[in-house]
């Protein structure tokens, strides 16, 4: 099953839902026949398309809204922060090829601050799967929350296979690590695993945290990974301003916790536009060059005599 | 039923009295409230299906205020049609209340907030496709200032409602002539405005906002096309009503002393210009 067919599944019977695009229809590209009246194409116009979807929404409408992320978070950012965060509205705002997935777009199309600007907005929740799958398994509790959500399309093929049971705010943890734990979200969840692999024939113990929803986090698995003895690593397609290597952060100060973290991120640059496979080797984002900037930091923590592996 | 003109325009007096009250202690926009109070009272007792008991029906009628700082006026048409208490008008900018210089939905009878200007088009738009999507027949009316058709998210609503088809929204454009400080004509000319509509795909017309029967002709002959939504350009006079503030640029925000208020209050009663000195001019 893809997201079209879950989506139609969802809401054929469920006159609530109702489908809005600026024009992008990659995804759901057969829904324009079958769900008809309830499908809304408004051309290249994010504005609009987030303000009318404001308006339906508060006529008891739960709209979902595509668009490309970077288009839908900035080009409509004002919209969604003063009609639908302002309001409070059940929104739903999907964008596509979020982080990496821009390939070779270029920067115009590289959402890799669109979490940070998301976040900012008092009742938006965030979404992030790992996987198609991934987001198949929580698509349902996000679209009927009450509240707004940025959901980061991804349709990639599954890293893992997730455990099925999913709750705004619950992570999945995909391994336990007593040295090194890599907190993740999207699509570097396989980069993630494939390191994790390459750090245990050295011998290291490494746990993996898909964290699934960025807002509201899983505090309680942050708070259970963090202690003296491990190293933390962010690991994460977007602007290390603002993202999971922030959340993290605020979130050690305000509970007075310390601990190693590592930040795996975009550098305050926009990446190189390219092919997928060949932007992660570019950025050094492949498994084994994670890998090796985990040992690096692991090395010049030891000679700091901060950590005691 | 239908209200008298006469009816009408005590009712709009007693609006631009309440305006000129909440025009101290802090100041409103008095300018562009002014300018739109003979409209909205016209449409709330004569136009639209809006009442204290029907706030939450489905069915009612909708009007959304899109350039928002005008908002006095709707309290001042609300605290008169009783859906809120005029004691409340009291509470203009206290912690107390949700009455400030833009409007918000806690506030019964408000659809929705505004303020950033260029935003209430393609909410309304939500509204009336919703609307259709359910085969109803109610009007959803949102005003525009003429400065505010400065915002591209206006033209954008624009062309996507045409596209939509939405003949149950009916925009009415305040057309003042007047940006924050500067005459529209000087800073940012919209003319000719019924050829652009059309270029849209929307059916204009254009009356005098402050003319009961040329306003009564206009909206009765809607929708004007039932394929395209309609646009109301109401000629209305910034400050209309108070001759030593009408037509001035210098008289958007004001915020006056409370003797003004009463110079002020008699104004509107003998139409005489009376000499108010207080700095008016505050670019908010």
């Amino acid at each position: 099953m893809n997201y079209e067919d879950f989506l139609l599944n969802l809401i054929k019977n469920d006159e609530r839902f109702v489908v809005i695009t600026a024009e992008n229809r990659a995804a759901i590209r057969n829904l324009p026949n079958i769900v008809k009246d309830r499908f809304i194409d408004v051309g290249i116009a994010e504005q609009t398309m987030v303000g009318l979807a404001a308006g339906l929404a508060l006529r008891g409408r739960i709209p979902i809204v595509h668009a490309l992320a970077t288009f839908l978070t900035m080009r409509a950012f004002e919209f969604i922060r003063t009609d639908v965060g302002i309001g409070n509205l059940p929104v739903k705002l999907v964008g596509a090829v979020p982080g990496f997935l821009s390939d070779g777009n270029g920067p115009t199309h590289q959402a890799i601050e669109d979490i940070s600007l998301m976040r900012g907005i008092p009742p938006m929740n965030i979404f992030c799967p790992a996987d198609e799958e991934d987001m198949l398994i929580g698509l349902k509790e996000v679209l009927l929350s009450p509240s707004p959500f940025y959901i980061r399309f991804n349709n990639l093929k599954p890293a893992v296979e997730h455990k099925k049971d999913f709750r705004i705010g619950k992570a999945e943890l995909i391994s336990e690590g007593r040295d090194i734990v890599i907190l993740t979200y999207g699509i570097l969840l396989r980069q993630a695993v494939e390191a994790a692999a390459i750090l245990r024939t050295e011998g290291k113990s490494v746990g993996i945290i898909n964290l699934r929803t960025l807002k509201p986090i899983d505090e309680e698995a942050i708070r259970d990974s963090c202690s003296r003895k491990v190293l933390l690593v962010t690991l994460e397609d977007h602007f290390v301003t603002g993202g999971l290597y922030s959340i993290i952060s605020e979130f050690l100060v305000r509970e007075k916790l310390s601990c190693n973290v590592l930040p795996i991120a975009l550098m305050n640059k926009w990446f190189k536009p390219a092919l997928l496979p060949d932007v992660l080797t570019y950025e050094e984002f492949t498994s084994e060059d994670i890998a090796g900037r985990i040992n690096k930091e692991l090395i010049r923590l030891s000679e700091r005599k901060e950590y005691s592996f | 039923m239908k209200k008298s003109n006469k009816e009408l325009e005590d009712t709009a007096f007693k609006v631009r009295e309440h305006i000129i009250r909440m025009a101290t202690d802090g100041g409103c926009f008095i300018g562009a409230s002014l300018s739109c109070t003979d409209l909205i009272v016209y449409l709330y007792n004569n136009f639209l299906n809006i009442t204290k008991d029907n706030l939450n029906d489905i069915n009612r009628d909708y009007l959304f205020l899109s350039k928002g700082h005008d908002v006095p006026a709707l309290y001042g048409t609300l605290a008169e049609l009783g859906i809120i208490a005029k004691d409340r008008l009291k509470n203009h900018l206290k912690t107390n209340d949700f009455i400030y210089w833009h409007p918000n939905r806690k506030l019964p009878g408000i659809e929705f907030h505004s303020g950033s200007l260029g935003h209430l088009l393609s909410v309304s738009m939500g509204v009336a496709k919703d609307c259709k999507l359910r085969n109803q027949q109610n009007k959803i009316v949102v005003i525009l200032g003429d400065g505010e058709l400065n915002e591209g998210s206006v033209w954008e609503g624009f062309l996507v409602a045409s596209a939509l088809k939405l003949n149950n929204l009916i925009a009415v454009v305040d057309r003042n002539r007047f940006q924050a400080n500067i005459r529209t004509e000087e800073l940012i000319p919209v003319e000719p405005l019924e050829k652009k509509f059309e270029a849209f795909g929307w059916t204009p017309s254009r009356c005098d906002g402050h003319d009961f029967n040329e306003l009564d002709k206009a909206f009765s002959k809607l929708p004007f096309n039932k394929d395209t939504p309609s646009v109301i350009i109401a000629e209305t006079v910034r400050g209309k009503g108070l001759p030593s503030i009408e037509e001035r640029a210098d008289r958007w925000f004001c915020n006056f002393t409370h003797d003004e208020v009463n110079q002020l209050l008699k104004e509107l009663n003998s139409k005489e210009k009376t000499d108010i000195k207080s700095e008016t001019l505050i670019v908010r």
